[in-house]
């Protein structure tokens, strides 16, 4: 109903407009009636820092440094207990459907293009087509800083452990200064529950 | 505030009606006496009433704040700010800033990320200096809702208290002031204490609210908030940012809701519970900018308003992202 008077009100607003312009030159020395267009703000966007690495598995090359020979079969691994044991990210997905097979400090998208970790969302987006369109225009996920100027907008890896993605809950630290949000394993605890009236009347 | 005590100082504005004559008056002599009489009286009746509350003449003779206008308005900012510093030691600054050319702000709350951890609730308090506790005040209510019977105030709990939240067959749906382009608030209002600015945003000036409380009846949303008693509101705990009509603290006995955080918003930032939310489902910003968040929302989403019926118009939608 709001939407409907919002755009009513808008054609009515037209509406004026073009009758003060059919008005012509007798009209020209009149001020404009339309209002001035907002003040607005150059865009800028500032990407989150990204979630810090598990300890000391990055970066990657320092094990998989091309010595070893790369086996690309899907299969348990011996190493990675951390990742493989929460992995829960669909039903067919293994390690090489993201991480790029040669050079293990990238991503890898489908096609084979090579994504560095600061862009996973591209990776993401291949298949999570309709929530990477919402959050480019900022429906999903969060922003912060100013509604008409400079923002921050967190990436899918600040609320979403890539491996485990059902979003359970974040954490929120700053580390050397900068504001890092990251994904937990573990549901968020609710804030104290309002006074009830009869409890602040003591 | 609206009822008119002449201070000694100003004129009076008309006779008051007379009283009919006694037989053998002097009638000249009666009606000198009888003003200077009702002159002392008023000026007793001032000043009596202003060593009895503790409120100085300045503050008495406040105007509204639509009437303040420059160097009357910088004295009465002075004075506010003055009295914060002197009752909690730090230095505040309130400001007035007007609504933007060309902004009308909307707010749209996803309902289905919202997972109820009342972290909006408790960083609106700090951001707008609402009372702690006895008399605690939260802005922002949120109301756990089974899934089964939707948005039903029927089956809503605002003190919920789970270890851990979402609950399996719960919603949440966070409540606050839908910022209605036909409010009935401001109907209600005697004294026009409230008015909607431009920008869309419902303000009070509490030194001219009576605290009556009509607006609280009048708003269907249960989104006005009354401070019964002295307002708690620890030292180091208070926001120095603040604007007249916002998140500056309140005395007792006034009415007071969200205004969209005003002191951020009009300076161009997100509200403090949007930029608290864990799952970003508040979004927040210019109805009139289509490349807004806001109207992404409108334009692709299922949106809908809180008890449309009621032809409130808000402009506070909340709407299903997925």
């Amino acid at each position: 109903m709001a939407q409907v008077d919002v755009q009513a009100s808008k054609s009515l607003a037209a509406l004026a407009t073009a009758l003060a312009l059919t008005a012509g030159p007798a009209r020209a020395g009149a001020p404009p009636s339309a209002a001035p267009p907002p003040k607005k703000a150059p865009l800028v966007q500032v990407q989150a820092t990204t979630p810090p690495f598990s300890d000391g598995i990055f970066p990657c090359s320092t094990c998989h440094d091309g010595t070893q020979k790369v086996k690309t079969e899907r299969r348990k691994l011996d190493f990675h207990d951390d990742q493989q044991d929460v992995l829960a990210h669909g039903a067919e997905r293994w390690c090489l459907d993201c991480h790029d097979a040669q050079n293990r400090d990238l991503l890898r998208s489908a096609s084979g293009q090579p994504i560095p970790f600061t862009e996973s969302y591209r990776l993401c987006g291949q298949c999570h087509g309709d929530k990477y369109r919402d959050w480019r225009v900022g429906v999903h996920g969060k922003r912060v800083g100013m509604w008409n100027g400079e923002k921050t907008y967190f990436l899918c890896v600040n609320c979403h452990n890539p491996h485990t993605p059902r979003w359970k809950g974040v954490k929120d630290e700053v580390v050397e200064g900068k504001r890092i949000v990251s994904p937990t394993l573990e549901l968020l605890q609710p804030e104290p529950r309002p006074r009830r009236p009869e409890e602040m009347r003591k | 505030m609206t009822t008119q005590i002449e201070a000694p100082s100003l004129p009076v504005p008309s006779e008051p009606p007379e009283r009919p004559l006694q037989a053998g008056e002097d009638e000249a002599r009666h009606d000198e006496g009888r003003r200077t009489f009702m002159k002392l009286a008023a000026a007793s009746g001032v000043m009596a009433g202003l060593s009895g509350c503790s409120v100085s003449l300045d503050e008495f003779l406040q105007k509204h704040f639509k009437e303040l206008k420059g160097e009357e308005l910088k004295k009465v900012l002075a004075r506010l700010e003055a009295k914060q510093k002197a009752r909690w030691g730090q230095s505040v600054r309130i400001g007035t800033e007007a609504a933007q050319e060309g902004v009308e702000f909307g707010y749209g709350l996803d309902i289905s990320r919202c997972v109820g951890c009342r972290r909006c609730v408790y960083a609106c308090v700090q951001e707008n200096n609402q009372s702690r506790e006895s008399p605690q005040i939260h802005w922002i209510r949120v109301l756990e809702m089974d899934k089964a019977h939707g948005v039903d105030l029927a089956h809503a709990e605002v003190y919920y208290d789970p270890a851990t939240v979402p609950q399996p067959g719960k919603f949440y749906f966070p409540v606050q002031c839908q910022q209605c382009r036909n409010p009935p608030c401001v109907k209600a209002c005697p004294t026009q204490a409230t008015w909607k600015e431009k920008d869309g945003i419902v303000v009070i000036d509490y030194d001219w609210c009576i605290g009556c409380r009509c607006c609280m009846s009048a708003c269907p949303y249960g989104a006005r908030h009354f401070t019964f008693a002295e307002p708690t509101l620890p030292a180091g705990e208070l926001n120095p940012d603040q604007h007249y009509l916002g998140n500056r603290p309140r005395p007792k006995g006034v009415v007071e809701k969200c205004t969209f955080c005003i002191q951020r918003a009009r300076n161009g930032r997100y509200t403090a519970c949007v930029e608290v939310c864990p799952v970003g489902a508040r979004k927040f910003g210019n109805l009139l900018d289509p490349e807004s968040e806001i109207r992404k929302v409108m334009e692709t989403k299922r949106v809908f308003i809180f008890k449309e019926e009621l032809a409130t118009h808000p402009q506070f939608y909340y709407f299903y992202a997925s």
